[in-house]
């Protein structure tokens, strides 16, 4: 059984700041992380390999200091990792990204499973693995929080889905992309994670040339559509903090309520 | 290849083979030569004394759009009962509809749709795609992409609104590859650019920290899925009821490549947060299943819902299909009570739509009073039952 987990380096948001000055990210002293949802598509494909054997590939698309999460992921126990890095992958949308994996995975030619975080925890979009699963024409399993059955030919999985979950069979290869409930990820072994920081560990950078692809067809050059602006939301609302003891506070909200024919 | 030298000016120098990021240029016989590496990046024109680099390569520029015309909302259907969120788009369509001079359509696919035309043209669809076929009677990623992308292809529409669900989210993506597409996420403002008529397409990022207005200049229609419960919906039946357009569809079990073997109800479908007047939601301060209650029977009288932060999930003193925020519903209640919540940006995301808000926390710098518009200082413990009691004395 031939995995390929795509994970995506991403900011961990709690931190996040914004300078409200000029609405962009305050980068400094914000910790990186393997995306959440992309930490249990790692550990998807590590129970599926422990049982059908086969090995586990980690492609990453990012800026050059994103090989820290597929060194984190060689930790885990992926057995190779590649990281798609260039200038010209910058300030892809969701369609240039999508090709740029694709072609990673064409070059790479060999595979039955795609495993995908179902979003980032940045972007939120959940589009990259579908469009990534039709760039491939291979079927796709959205929302997977349970797979029920996997064979070298095949796999049924739980797709979770607002009234409950469908159970959904297809033949591989297939793309899934994951959610939080399917695992419990498990803790990386520190002598693997010392080996994946090692020089002669298992993982190669591609860049646009190693894909074959043209610059303009990568990246922000390469993608449909464009963030035109940026901005803090800010909340208009009355900020009207009661005052006086419990009682008196709680008849002036009963008054604002009434005044306002709330109850 | 769009980059190429004129071998007669080469000098070789080399100057380009030390630029090319790719190990794109060699010297073959004293001449720079590209190679199959070379990515079109241009990086090795500036640098040839010479000007023996030539390119072809041109600025990207914005087709001719001017054939596509009409906003069509994607009509999700389980079980033969439209999703609420179709007629939030038919809602938000509307506008934009209005704003283009264009016709608003919506499309449906199932096996059996009779009963969904109605509501659909009450709420403003002017004409309504429908594709009937018994492998559409449950949504198939597959087979739905077939039909619309063939629709879309055929009948050439502006925007395409699909609804930001867990069929949406899976659909749409899909949809915009096949289609060769840009698609923007989970949108919670949609508007018209005045001046170039572009669907100007606005959602938060870093959960919510940042809110980024999107545009697709380059391909159409015009992708984007919208977050539930954030658009109005706005009855509106046009005159001349709506226009049917039925099509034929072959579909094979074999191109559509997933079966459905079961579908399971589970409890979660009895909430429904989305449409409660009333929701009182606690959090950490609420401190155990008893302290609950009170907010239950607060809820009770005034004939809402609870809901719960994500630690009041996790502490399991509310279900997961009440959590409110991110990675949890979007409400937009009259009036919501926030209950010993600190108001992270998690949590906000998904309460900036209620009417009136109302935070309940002991804390006076908690962030939850910078999106209150009544704030008590206080217990919640104390307060919340003072306010059941004198609410029932009214
Ligand atoms: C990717 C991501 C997604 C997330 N998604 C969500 C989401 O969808 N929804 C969500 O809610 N959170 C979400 N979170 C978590 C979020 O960041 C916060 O941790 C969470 O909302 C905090 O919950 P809380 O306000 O209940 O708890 P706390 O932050 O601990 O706040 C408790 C508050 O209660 C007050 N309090 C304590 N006792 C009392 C009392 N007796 N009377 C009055 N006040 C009292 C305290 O002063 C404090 O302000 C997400 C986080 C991440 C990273």
């Amino acid at each position: 059984m031939e995995t390929i987990v795509m994970i995506k380096q991403v900011p961990d948001t709690t931190e996040i700041r914004i300078d409200p000055s000029t609405g962009n990210l305050i980068r400094e002293g914000i910790e990186s992380i393997i995306n959440p949802d992309d930490r249990h598509a790692i550990e998807a494909a590590l129970q599926i390999k422990e049982k059908l054997g086969g090995s586990i590939i980690a492609i990453c698309m990012g800026p050059s200091q994103a090989i820290d999460a597929i060194s984190e992921a060689l930790g885990f126990g992926v057995d190779r990792g590649i990281l798609l890095t260039d200038k010209c992958f910058a300030g892809a949308d969701t369609w240039a990204t999508s090709f740029t994996l694709g072609r990673a995975v064409e070059k790479i030619n060999n595979y039955d499973l795609i495993i995908c975080g179902q979003q980032a925890i940045d972007g939120d979009t959940a589009q990259v693995g579908p469009q990534l699963a039709e760039y491939l024409h291979i079927p796709q399993i959205t929302y997977v929080k349970g797979i029920k059955e996997i064979t070298e030919k095949k796999i049924v999985a739980k797709r979770l889905v607002e009234s409950g979950y469908e159970i959904i069979g297809c033949g591989l290869p297939a793309l899934l992309t994951v959610v939080r409930e399917l695992n419990k990820t498990r803790f990386p072994r520190f002598d693997w994670l010392i080996d994946a920081c090692n020089k002669r560990a298992p993982i190669e950078i591609w860049n646009a040339a190693d894909l074959g692809v043209k610059a303009y067809q990568v990246g922000l050059q390469g993608s449909f559509t464009n963030v035109i602006s940026t901005y803090t939301p800010t909340f208009k609302r009355r900020g009207e903090i009661l005052e006086g003891d419990s009682q008196r506070m709680v008849e002036d909200l009963l008054t604002r309520l009434e005044e306002n024919h709330l109850v | 290849m769009s980059i190429w030298i004129k071998h007669e000016l080469c000098s070789g120098c080399g100057a380009c083979v030390k630029v090319c990021p790719y190990a794109a240029v060699e010297i073959i016989d004293t001449k720079a030569c590209i190679n199959e590496r070379c990515t079109e990046c241009g990086v090795c024109l500036t640098s040839c004394k010479e000007k023996a680099i030539l390119t072809d390569v041109t600025e990207k520029t914005v087709p001719d759009f001017s054939d596509r015309k009409g906003v069509w909302v994607f009509a999700e259907q389980r079980d033969g009962i439209l999703n609420r969120v179709t007629f939030e788009l038919l809602g938000i369509g509307q506008l934009l509809a209005k704003e283009l001079n264009q016709e608003l359509s919506a499309i449906v696919l199932g096996s059996k749709i009779d009963k969904l035309i109605d509501p659909l043209a009450e709420f403003g669809a002017e004409n309504i795609y429908i594709a009937i076929h018994p492998s559409l009677n449950d949504y198939r990623t597959i087979a739905y992409t077939s039909v619309i992308s063939k629709l879309v292809r055929e009948y050439k529409p502006n925007i395409l609104l699909i609804g930001a669900t867990h069929t949406g989210r899976d659909l749409a993506p899909r949809l915009s590859r096949r289609l060769g597409v840009g698609l923007t996420a989970d949108c919670t403002e949609l508007s018209i650019d005045p001046e170039h008529g572009d669907l100007l397409q606005t959602r938060p990022a870093f959960g919510g920290n940042l809110m980024a207005t999107i545009i697709n200049r380059y391909s159409r229609p015009q992708m984007a899925t919208v977050r539930p419960g954030v658009m109005q919906q706005i009855k509106g039946k046009s005159p001349n009821g709506p226009r049917k357009i039925i099509k034929s569809v072959s579909l094979s079990e074999k191109e559509i490549m997933t079966r459905i073997l079961e579908v399971v109800k589970e409890e979660r479908q009895k909430v429904n947060l989305n449409e409660a007047k009333v929701i009182i939601t606690g959090g950490r301060g609420v401190g155990s299943l008893e302290g609950m209650k009170k907010l239950e029977a607060l809820a009770d009288l005034l004939g809402g819902e609870v809901g719960g932060t994500r630690v009041a999930v996790e502490e399991g003193w509310v279900t997961v299909e009440r959590q409110i925020g991110q990675t949890g519903q979007t409400v937009r209640p009259d009036l919501y009570f926030a209950c010993g919540i600190s108001g992270a940006i998690q949590h906000r995301a998904g309460i900036l739509g209620s009417k009136y808000i109302i935070a309940i926390n002991k804390d006076p710098m908690a962030p939850i009073f910078q999106v209150a518009d009544w704030g008590i200082v206080g217990d919640i413990h104390e307060v919340v039952p003072l306010l059941t009691e004198k609410l029932q004395q009214r």
